[in-house]
């Protein structure tokens, strides 16, 4: 039987709404309202997980997303599970289904809880000083150690949610929707600034809405009913934007804030299908308030994380606010008044509190003496040396405290409980705060890091700010608002606050025990098990910086990064190392606040949607006729066009031989194209392109190579001028968008003075490319009345042209080494054009042929392809191209690179052809060169940047380069290759009709 | 994320401008004149300044005009931002 915690007298729980969920298993009730750790806590499970290292059991420790121990996976074994959640934001639904992690067989009986006892060969730095020697034995140790880390099981099915990414822009953004964020969001509003609000939770109102302590008074009311008039006031104002379950994961510069709204999380099944389950928030915000608020720091005694032991604040909240007694025998455990007001709140609601132990010596505040004429027994200056109970805390030890906090005395005394509520007093959350980039520094007298320096506009306000106090906070709050907003006056002004709170603290960062430190566990860091003696011990070993004991402790490394335990870390070396506590500083708190799923990241970015792609004017025929595609950059290419069943290599063979042999055609419509105009249009391409410019007459072509500054070849292409100011460059596939923008860079930065004007036409323009001996009759039949003869129309000319009404661009260039036009046609009549060619190829059996078979026609020639040849270290003298670097030009880009000692060695890589001793052997792409065969090591003279079988010469060709390449032509070198080694002879570049004599076939 | 203003195009999110190194450093007009330590100080050495920096940027996806910005590398402060062939300003 399990017993039934709830008190019923919560106006958050649906009690009318009953909602059955299981856990591990297990079936049990909670209502509307519920989280998951308020519906177990009810049921009084407090055991939920294990942790990281010693699987020691754990209970759930907050209310809130700081949660480090109940860490659960949601649905488990479906396509929607998720690890690591934390069960305190857990909304429970019909149907939920969750279960602990990091235990096996159960979290009942977990065989992993022997590495407890066997705790003391654990230390810090274990897996740093136990598997590094030998040093080969690493892969071996790496298997196991995989196998015991990480915390949940992620999906193996694909995610079958919607994600969505929004933008949103406002004047002011308040960043949490307690007390000071809802006046701010409020005051804001209501002066006309376009204000988003948010909250993680799914409820406004923070801490303060369950407030019902008599001492404090807002205008006559208790501060719960106060702020839910207020809130209520919110929904009728404009401007205002409000947003629940919306957590902020990251605060970048320039108030650029990434949120995650969680849509779906909290309803059922059938509920969830269709919609967005969560929204990525990409907030640029004018201005921020955060009202962060502040989290409630545990205190660091010896056996410290045993279910049952839960922050005070977290008692309290799930008893005011989810109507859950957390155990039938409370205790408290403080270093200032808060515990006294969860006592009290416990109490009033007739929860049964044993006895409160205080480290002060005294407190005189009224609720402290109403705790006690409540009959609470208060033991001050007395600290839990200890607890007992494995799976639930069942009683404590205490003894009374030093005068100087560092050692007890007296006798011990033991306490029977089932809860503890620890309150070590509060930690403003400043997280998003520091990663804006903002500065923090030590307050001595609250023991907290404040906001200090920061670069955007922002304020910090409420207890993320330093204010814990109602009256401090609202008086604070409207002077901060008052200075930001540029107001002069707000609802504030006239707010009368009662407040009965004592500041009093005594703040002690590792609590002394009986027993010496090394046989206690005082954990510091819950998740990764982490524990003051571990941080001890990292100082003893030489450590001294912050970050370095982090990542040896791997404190504050877990997934809630140490929310509750990095003040103590820091406390602790601080106090160890003798030095103050703001000189060491902090460690960096990193986005995300806490986790994000990748689905929230990514949005609508997936399958087909992950990038963009890019098609040809022609894509639709080449579909039809059973292409396989290639992806160029963005573009997907006809790859080749297999017929029967054909294997790539065959399909290649027969395209390559019909575009020697008769007449082939090729979709070119990728190729970059950029048009350039302007009175200085020649100067500029003297300047960007190696060879001159000046002479070509209009409606001739050119090759051009492109170089960088360096020296190393950039790109290439045909330009072609068409009228005086008025050229065409054509761009490779791949290189069109960069070598737009290097040449906008020079002409912007550099040259401002020359009159050009560039312009990208590559989407304008389809291109088809008509090569081989026919091509020149079947565009006779396309267009009868241009004259075509070598005369009119030869080689490296241009004409303009109509096929039909179709105005047309002809250049009669080549990449293959055949008789060839590239036709150019307005893009939307490009599949028009290509029919036609097609149609009127017919009886010269046009073959259509892909991008392997362009690559091996001009491999053929020895024409190189920019990025496959070369690599960004090759200059054109490598490429054995001198020919086109012009001698005579005073300058271009990269020129004076050519002449660097480095760019004129002899012995640089430079391109060659190689032949095979066997021509049938085809080398591999990227295969190393050597010349010796039984020496190591040997030297790699280069590799293979391209190697075909080539149809027309019936022997296998390739492209390399290696080092003094141009010298060694006949030369015998090696490839060695798994299997073999592969003989073979370097040879020129060109191997296919060395004298141009088929170009005018 | 910087919020650059852009001089032709106004306030953009960062994600539209592509960062183009060092600025003002002038391409020489007689390279051929220039030793290869000379040519190579143009082409390789830049600055890595923790601080005040002179910078290129370019809104690759906007105007795709370049300008100048000074930023402050230690914390991202933009400092100014001008037109390319206006003189930066005095520190």
């Amino acid at each position: 039987m399990t017993k039934n915690l709830r008190v019923k007298s919560s106006e958050y729980i649906d009690e009318t709404n009953r909602i059955s969920f299981k856990f591990n298993g297990k079936t049990y009730h909670g209502f509307k309202g519920d989280t998951l750790a308020s519906a177990l806590l009810a049921n009084d499970v407090h055991l939920v997980g294990r942790s990281f290292k010693y699987h020691r059991p754990r209970g759930i420790m907050t209310a809130g997303s700081e949660e480090p121990n109940a860490i659960v996976q949601v649905n488990p074994g479906s396509n929607r599970t998720e690890p690591n959640v934390r069960a305190t934001e857990v909304e429970i639904y019909e149907g939920l289904e969750a279960s602990s992690q990091n235990c096996w067989p159960s979290v009942e009986f977990d065989i992993g809880g022997i590495n407890n006892f066997l705790s003391p060969f654990f230390p810090a730095g274990f897996y740093y000083k136990t598997f590094m020697w030998p040093a080969s034995f690493w892969e071996k140790y790496e298997f196991f150690i995989r196998h015991s880390a990480g915390l949940g099981k992620s999906p193996t099915s694909s995610d079958p949610d919607i994600y969505d990414h929004r933008n949103i822009h406002c004047d002011v953004l308040v960043v949490g929707a307690g007390l000071s964020g809802i006046l701010a969001a409020k005051n804001a509003a209501k002066n006309n600034f376009k204000t988003l609000l948010v909250d993680e939770k799914n409820e406004l109102g923070g801490s303060t809405i369950f407030e019902n302590n008599e001492f404090n008074k807002i205008d006559n009311k208790t501060p719960s009913e106060w702020l839910k008039k207020e809130i209520e006031e919110l929904r009728n104002i404009k401007n205002l934007e409000i947003k629940t379950r919306t957590s902020v994961a990251a605060y970048h510069q320039y108030n650029y804030l990434l949120a995650r709204e969680n849509l779906t999380d909290h309803l059922e099944a059938k509920d969830k299908t269709n919609k967005i389950r969560q929204r990525l928030l990409k907030i640029r915000a004018k201005k921020v308030i955060l009202a962060t608020g502040a989290l409630e720091r545990p205190l660091i005694f010896n056996n410290n994380d045993r279910p049952g032991i839960l922050l005070s604040s977290a008692v309290k909240k799930y008893s005011e606010f989810f109507g859950v007694a957390c155990g039938s025998k409370n205790i408290f455990f403080t270093n200032n008044d808060s515990a006294y007001e969860s006592a009290l709140s416990l109490y009033n609601k007739g929860i049964n509190v044993e006895a409160i132990i205080d480290i002060r010596e005294q407190s005189e505040s009224k609720i402290v003496k109403k705790v006690k004429e409540a009959g609470i027994k208060v033991y001050w200056s007395h600290t839990i040396v200890d607890t007992a109970g494995y799976k639930r805390l069942n009683s404590i030890s205490i003894m009374k405290l030093s005068n100087d906090g560092t050692s007890v005395t007296g006798s011990k005394i033991s306490i029977s409980c089932d809860c503890l509520g620890v309150a070590g007093g509060w930690t403003p959350a400043v997280h998003l705060y520091t990663q804006s980039g903002g500065k923090l520094k030590f307050d001595e007298e609250k023991q907290i890091f404040l906001p200090n320096q920061n670069t955007s506009e922002q304020i910090s306000v409420g207890s993320c700010g330093g204010d814990f106090k109602i009256d401090e906070i609202i008086k604070n709050l409207n002077h901060k608002l008052k200075d930001t907003l540029n107001i002069r006056e707000t609802d504030l002004d006239n707010i009368n606050v009662e407040i009965d709170l004592e500041n009093s603290k005594r703040n002690i960062w590792l609590l002394p025990s009986d027993t010496s430190l090394g046989k206690t566990k005082p954990f510091v860091d819950y998740q990764n098990d982490a524990t003051a003696k571990d941080i001890k011990l990292a100082l003893r070993e030489g450590f001294r910086s912050i970050e370095h004991v982090k990542r040896y402790t791997t404190t504050g490394m877990g997934t809630d990064q140490g929310k509750l335990g990095n003040m103590h870390a820091l406390g602790i070396i601080a106090d160890t190392a003798g030095v103050k506590m703001g000189e060491l500083g902090t460690t960096t708190f990193r986005p995300p606040y806490t986790p994000l799923t990748f689905g929230t990241i990514v949005g609508r970015n997936v399958g087909k949607f992950f990038d963009i792609f890019r098609r040809t004017p022609m894509n639709d025929w080449h579909v039809e006729n059973k292409a396989e595609f290639e992806n160029v950059g963005q573009w997907k290419r006809a790859w080749y066009y297999p017929i029967n069943g054909e294997t790539m290599h065959q399909a290649v063979q027969r395209e390559s031989k019909a575009a020697r042999e008769s007449a082939g055609i090729l979709d070119a419509s990728t190729l970059g194209k950029i048009d350039i105009q302007g009175s200085d249009a020649s100067e500029f391409l003297n300047r960007v392109y190696t060879n001159a410019w000046s002479k070509l007459a209009i409606g001739k072509c050119r090759y051009g190579l492109m170089l960088n500054e360096d020296g190393m070849v950039y790109d290439d292409g045909v330009t072609t001028r068409l009228g005086e100011n008025h050229y065409i460059m054509t761009t490779t596939t791949g290189g069109a968008a960069n070598v737009l923008g290097k040449l906008e860079d020079y002409l912007q930065t550099e040259w401002p003075e020359l009159d050009v004007y560039l312009t990208s036409v590559t989407d304008h323009y389809a291109t088809a490319s008509l090569c081989g001996p026919n091509s020149k009759k079947i565009l006779k039949k396309i267009i009868p009345d241009l004259d075509l003869s070598d005369e009119n129309f030869p080689h490296m000319s241009f004409k303009e042209a109509t096929i039909g009404h179709i105005q047309c661009r002809i250049m009669r260039i080549s990449f293959t080494g055949e008789h060839s036009y590239e036709i150019n046609v307005q893009a939307s009549y490009g599949k028009d054009l290509w029919e036609k060619c097609m149609e009127a190829g017919k009886e010269f059996n046009i073959t259509p042929y892909g991008t392997e078979t362009m690559h091996l026609l001009r491999a053929e020639k020895g024409f190189i392809i920019v990025g496959q040849d070369t690599d960004g270290t090759m200059t054109p003298i490598d490429l054995q191209m001198d020919w086109i670097v012009s001698k005579k030009k005073y300058d271009f880009i990269g020129k004076r690179s050519l002449y660097r000692s480095d760019t004129m060695r002899e012995d640089r890589k430079q391109l060659v052809g190689l032949l095979t001793e066997d021509p049938n052997v085809v080398l591999e792409e990227g295969a190393q060169i050597v010349s010796e065969l039984n020496q190591s090591p040997v030297e790699m003279l280069g590799h293979v940047t391209s190697s075909y079988f080539s149809p027309n010469l019936n022997k296998s060709i390739a492209l390399a380069v290696v080092r003094g390449g141009k010298d060694m032509i006949g030369k015998q070198l090696f490839v060695p290759m798994e299997s073999k080694n592969i003989n073979v002879t370097v040879a020129n570049p060109v191997f296919y009709d060395e004298k141009n004599e088929r170009l005018n076939a | 994320m910087f919020l650059i203003n852009c001089p032709y195009c106004g306030e953009r999110d960062q994600q539209e401008f592509k960062a183009g190194g060092e600025a003002h450093i002038e391409r020489p007009k007689q390279p051929t004149e220039l030793s290869d330590d000379e040519w190579a100080e143009y082409l390789f050495m830049r600055k890595n300044i923790k601080g005040v920096q002179f910078e290129r940027w370019n809104h690759a996806h906007g105007c795709r005009k370049w300008f100048n910005m000074v930023r402050d590398t230690s914390n991202d402060e933009i400092k100014a931002i001008y037109k390319m062939g206006e003189k930066p300003p005095s520190q």
